[in-house]
Formats: C-alpha cells, sequence, structure tokens
C-alpha cells in the first residue's frame, strides 16, 4: 500500500507541483477557453491572462509566507 | 525565430539544467565509491529514458491532434509555471539558488558514509546514479514527447536533449567537477518562459483557439510572460529589500 501512495505522491508532486490552487486554477482556465471557443467568443486571452495571474499569485503566496 | 527554433531551444535548456544537475549526482558517488557501478546506473537509466521516449512518442500519434495538444499542452503550462514560480522566488530572494558546489559536497559526503559494497556490484552507487539520472530526466523525457508529438517534430526534440546532454557531459569531463558556475537560475526562467508559452499556445489550440497571427503568436505569448515575470521579480526584491530594512533598523 504505502508503494502506491508513494506512486501516487511521486505523479501529484511531478505534474501538480508545490501549489495545487496553480493546477486548480488551470483546469477552470482550460474549461472557460474550451466553453469560449466552441460558442464561437474569441477565447485566446484566457490562458496567457490566467498563466501570468496564477504565477503572480501563487509567487505572492509564496512570498508572504516566507517573508 | 521559427517555432522550431523556439522548440529546439527550449528543450535544448531544459535538459542542459537537469543534465547538469544529474552530473553533480554521478560525479559525487563516482568519485567516492568508483566509476564502474555509477556508470551502469547511469546507462540503466538512460534505457529507461530512452524507452519512454520511444514507447509513448509514436504511440501518442495515434490520438487525434486537438486532444493531445490539449493534453500537452496542460502538462507544459503546468511544468513552466513550475519552472518560472522557482525561478523567480530564487532571482527575488525568497528561495536560495540552487548551489551544484553544495550540492556535490554533500552527495559526496553522504555516498562516503554509506556502507562499504560486498559484492562485484556496489549497488549504493548504482542506485544513486540510477535515481539522479531517472528522475531528473524524467521531465525532459515527458517535454521531448510532448514537443515531438504534438509538432510532429520528436527527431528535433530528442536531437536537441542528446546535443545538450553531451555538452554538458563534455564540460564536466574537461573541468573534472560539477559545473556549479553554469547560470542554472536563469536558464531555469528561460525554460519557464518557454515551456509556460508553448503550453499557453498549444493548449489553447487544443481547446478550440485561434491565435491571432497563427504561430507567431507564441513569440507574443513569451514576451508576454517575460514580461510579467521581470516585473514580479523586482517586485519581490523590492519587497525584499524593504523587509531586510525594517529588520535591520528593529
Amino acid at each position: 500500500m504505502k508503494y502506491v501512495v508513494a506512486f501516487g505522491r511521486f505523479w501529484w508532486n511531478f505534474i501538480v507541483g508545490d501549489d495545487w490552487r496553480v493546477a486548480a486554477g488551470l483546469a477552470v482556465a482550460f474549461g472557460l477557453t474550451w466553453v469560449l471557443a466552441h460558442h464561437g467568443i474569441a477565447a485566446w486571452w484566457v490562458l496567457p491572462l490566467a498563466a501570468v495571474v496564477l504565477l503572480v499569485a501563487s509567487v505572492a503566496r509564496e512570498a508572504r509566507n516566507g517573508g | 525565430m521559427s517555432s522550431d527554433a523556439l522548440l529546439f531551444l527550449a528543450t535544448f535548456l531544459a535538459s542542459a539544467v537537469e543534465a547538469v544537475e544529474a552530473l553533480t549526482i554521478v560525479l559525487a558517488v563516482g568519485t567516492v565509491r568508483g566509476w564502474r557501478s555509477t556508470l551502469y546506473g547511469v546507462a540503466a537509466a538512460t534505457v529507461v529514458l530512452a524507452a519512454i521516449i520511444a514507447a509513448l512518442g509514436p504511440a501518442l500519434s495515434a490520438i487525434p491532434i486537438s486532444t493531445l495538444r490539449l493534453v500537452v499542452g496542460a502538462l507544459l503550462l503546468s511544468f513552466g509555471l513550475q519552472w518560472l514560480r522557482k525561478a523567480v522566488l530564487r532571482a527575488g530572494g525568497y528561495k536560495p539558488m540552487h548551489d551544484e558546489a553544495a550540492a556535490f559536497a554533500s552527495g559526496r559526503a553522504e555516498a562516503g558514509s554509506a556502507a562499504a559494497s560486498t559484492g562485484r556490484v556496489d549497488w549504493y552507487s548504482f542506485t544513486v546514479a540510477f535515481k539522479g539520472v531517472l528522475l531528473e530526466g524524467l521531465e525532459v523525457a515527458f517535454i521531448v514527447i510532448g514537443f515531438g508529438s504534438t509538432q510532429s517534430r520528436l527527431g528535433l526534440a530528442v536531437g536537441a536533449a542528446a546535443a545538450a546532454v553531451v555538452v554538458v557531459v563534455a564540460v564536466g569531463v574537461v573541468v573534472r567537477g560539477p559545473l556549479a558556475r553554469v547560470p542554472e537560475n536563469t536558464l531555469k526562467y528561460v525554460v519557464g518562459v518557454l515551456l509556460t508559452s508553448f503550453g499557453v499556445f498549444w493548449g489553447g489550440e487544443g481547446a478550440g483557439v485561434d491565435w491571432p497571427g497563427s504561430d507567431a503568436a507564441i513569440l507574443a505569448i513569451a514576451g508576454f510572460v517575460a514580461v510579467v515575470s521581470l516585473l514580479l521579480t523586482r517586485a519581490l526584491r523590492r519587497r525584499r529589500q524593504r523587509l531586510s530594512l525594517v529588520e535591520a533598523e528593529a
């Protein structure tokens, strides 16, 4: 069992990393992009904006905790 | 700069950074405990990584391109933001810089204190070298597979990764030590920007986005991400300086 947990933890750390909120935010951004694009609404701005907003929020959170 | 050139650059730099860290681990073990078992470990990990690329690369071509781009884009974006986050925090003074000389010294100390080998194969050396190369190489393998499958440029991506490993190992052999003077954080910064940009671009295409300017949009995304990251780093440095001043006055 502990090998399964370790295996799962490895892949979680590998894909999600230190801040799960970034991964969750990306999932929301991809969902929003898909919905907008499939309703014929321009969606090119969603992912670049989401990427930098999530980066800034994650770094600011870490800086507050570490600063 | 074409998307092929950016793809080569991103894969080369990502592979170089990971190769520098793997080289430090391998050198630390090899110089203390001998080279034979250490190199067996390196060879075994290289075979596993090559097998992952050889198996997954062509297999992914059976998946519809839009689904593939969505999944690979999301993965690259997640990797890219992780690299960028660490690089920004390090450059801003909120995380210690990765120190290859310190990692080398610590690796040598651990290798020296581990139990001596009794058989023909020194399993400590084998395992440490195998794990080090495999773990450092796994992300590169996924980047190579991602770039190779979404752009149909597996050969170019594999070539870039192999070139980086050859360069790093050659320099390591020449200097006979860890590559402590490689500007690792700057490289991680650049790789983070490139992976994030490719992730946004391909992920967006996979989700149904029509990019203004077509492929040229990658450059605009990379510029946007780079500028925001640099401004963020500057803000962090200023905050760190202000906090240091307040602490000094207290």
